[in-house]
């Protein structure tokens, strides 16, 4: 890390520690019960000690995030690329793709379990129709990008549908395609822990909330949530530091 | 707007769909229906019997659209809207908390989006939380809001609309921040020529230049709102609304229910997302914003 990137990542560090400062004096001073609000302290001491139970719960509600991610990814970039040939498909579909991706997606949750059983598979499924049409829409986007300067070169170059396909068009459609993938990564991790509390094994992030909400177990509920704000953020973070790698040759990222 | 166009293939893929959807249906269901002819010792049924009970079944893993579309004449039209049966009472609850929440939502997020423009030191102190605030998912957070609140005595809508107020704040404002960034410099500067006020600047130059983004983050914010108090319902379900319809679903099997209470949550967010974009049409429109 530069001396610059940790002059970025300052004020923000500050801000949030000024905050669980003040969160832990709010709730010493003002006497608040740990049912309603617990203390950082208190956050922290079982994210340390429930280490196994955390982990299990991540790994539980990773696997069917990320397979329903990567799925459904692939499966909307796919299809983006098979109708982009297709004039008649586009106008046919993609009015039905954005329509869908404004839609309450996470309630096919139930529908899925009752398809797919309890266990991280059914969580998948949801992870792929909540991530197919945000990368389908994108992505058909996406292709319409490359210039027509571009194509004509490509012409020139007697260059087939394939060859431009994968040499200009799919690139120039890559700033689209991370924007879904950076959408997604907060669609993963919702779809898959909604999907849990509609029946799950008894682990994974969203059974685990769940159960300890009943428990009055407030703390552990926080340490959850904690673990799954640090997960959605690594994600995050990774696909766009993915994205900066693979198109550092894009405007907005050059004039920096 | 190629919307004439459209509609040719539009309806095509719908009708591929729709046959898509009977195929499936009955070949989900066939198995099930196997089994209930089994149950009753029948075995002298065709093909086509199977086909025709496999799309009427009373609880099938996939119901067929005709039963669906049955269910909701019967939960919309039928039942009195006052009935807890009702699917319009229940879409009437979520509608109300997805209104509030999605006001409380926009206020917020154009507030923290004016904020962020006129003071620096605030976007890079509180731009990073706000993103992070979107990668907790709100499903993890809503029964703690619930708790929360009614520590305070605040039950019945306000959580729900609290939780539907976090998920559409965030696209507005992102939206709104670019939006009110969006004017040229050279017009910056001539509101500078003016010797206009900050004030003066927003209201005349900022504002009406980020009408576009506006209506755009605001439909993704009203989208947004629908899901953040269907989600909150799943979590709260005694006080009823479209969540508590597909929990109830798919506690007692009810497939058919579950679909409906799908469909009615699909059109009431389709039209407060057509709503908002026909306000930001007409809005644009007369502001004389190239549509």
């Amino acid at each position: 890390m530069n001396a610059k990137s940790f002059s970025d990542l300052l004020p923000p560090l500050l801000f949030g520690l000024a905050v669980l400062v003040l969160w832990e004096m709010v709730v010493r001073i003002g006497g608040v019960p740990a049912i309603i609000l617990p203390a950082p302290s208190a956050i922290g001491h079982k994210l340390v000690t429930q280490i196994p139970t955390l982990a299990a719960d991540l790994l539980q509600t990773a696997r069917g995030m990320l397979a329903g991610y990567l799925i459904g990814n692939a499966a909307g970039l796919i299809v983006a690329v098979l109708i982009d040939r297709s004039p008649f498909l586009q106008r046919g579909l993609l009015p039905l793709g954005n329509l869908v991706s404004a839609l309450p997606i996470v309630g096919v949750a139930p529908i899925m379990v009752m398809w797919f059983g309890f266990d991280w598979q059914s969580k998948a499924a949801v992870v792929v129709i909540m991530t197919f049409f945000p990368m389908l829409v994108n992505a058909a986007e996406g292709l319409k990008g490359a210039g027509a300067m571009e194509r004509d070169l490509m012409k020139t170059y007697a260059a087939n549908y394939e060859q431009t396909l994968m040499k200009l068009r799919l690139p120039a459609a890559l700033p689209f395609v991370f924007n879904a993938l950076k959408i997604n990564t907060t669609l993963a991790m919702i779809g898959a822990i909604v999907a849990e509390f509609f029946g799950t094994p008894t682990v994974g992030m969203g059974f685990r909330i769940s159960t300890e909400v009943g428990h009055l177990s407030i703390d552990m509920v926080w340490a959850t949530i904690v673990v799954a704000a640090l997960t959605g953020s690594a994600f995050y973070a990774l696909v766009a530091h993915l994205e900066r790698r693979a198109t550092f040759w894009h405007a907005s990222y050059r004039a920096r | 707007m190629t919307t004439l166009k459209s509609v040719f293939p539009l309806t095509t893929v719908l009708f591929v769909l729709f046959v898509l959807w009977y195929g499936f249906a009955a070949w989900m269901n066939s198995p099930l229906q196997r089994d209930l002819y089994a149950n009753n010792d029948r075995t002298d049924y065709t093909t086509s019997d199977l086909i025709v009970d496999s799309l009427n079944m009373e609880r099938p893993k996939l119901p067929a659209p005709h039963q669906i579309a049955r269910e909701l004449y019967h939960l919309v039209i039928q039942t009195a809207p006052d009935s807890k049966r009702s699917l319009v009472y229940h879409a009437g609850i979520t509608l109300a908390e997805s209104l509030i929440g999605f006001l409380i939502g926009a206020a917020l997020g154009i507030g923290l989006a004016v904020a962020i423009v006129f003071v620096r030191p605030l976007e890079r102190s509180l731009m990073p939380w706000i993103v992070a605030s979107q990668t907790v998912p709100i499903i993890a957070l809503a029964p703690m809001i619930v708790v929360i609140l009614n520590q305070f005595d605040i039950g019945g809508m306000t959580p729900k609309a609290v939780i539907a107020a976090y998920l559409s704040f965030f696209p507005i404002t992102v939206g709104m921040a670019k939006g009110l960034r969006s004017p040229d410099p050279l017009q910056l500067d001539l509101m500078r020529t003016y010797s206009a006020t900050s004030a003066q600047t927003l209201f005349k130059l900022r504002a009406p230049s980020s009408l576009p983004f506006f209506f755009a983050s605001m439909k993704i914010g009203a989208a947004a709102a629908v899901v953040g108090s269907i989600v909150a319902e799943v979590t709260k379900s005694e006080d009823g609304g479209l969540g508590a319809r597909l929990l109830a679903g798919s506690y007692y099997g009810q497939t058919v229910q579950i679909w409906a209470a799908l469909f009615v949550a699909a059109a009431l967010s389709g039209a407060l997302v057509g709503v908002v974009a026909l306000i930001g049409r007409i809005t644009m429109k007369r502001a004389a914003f190239p549509t």
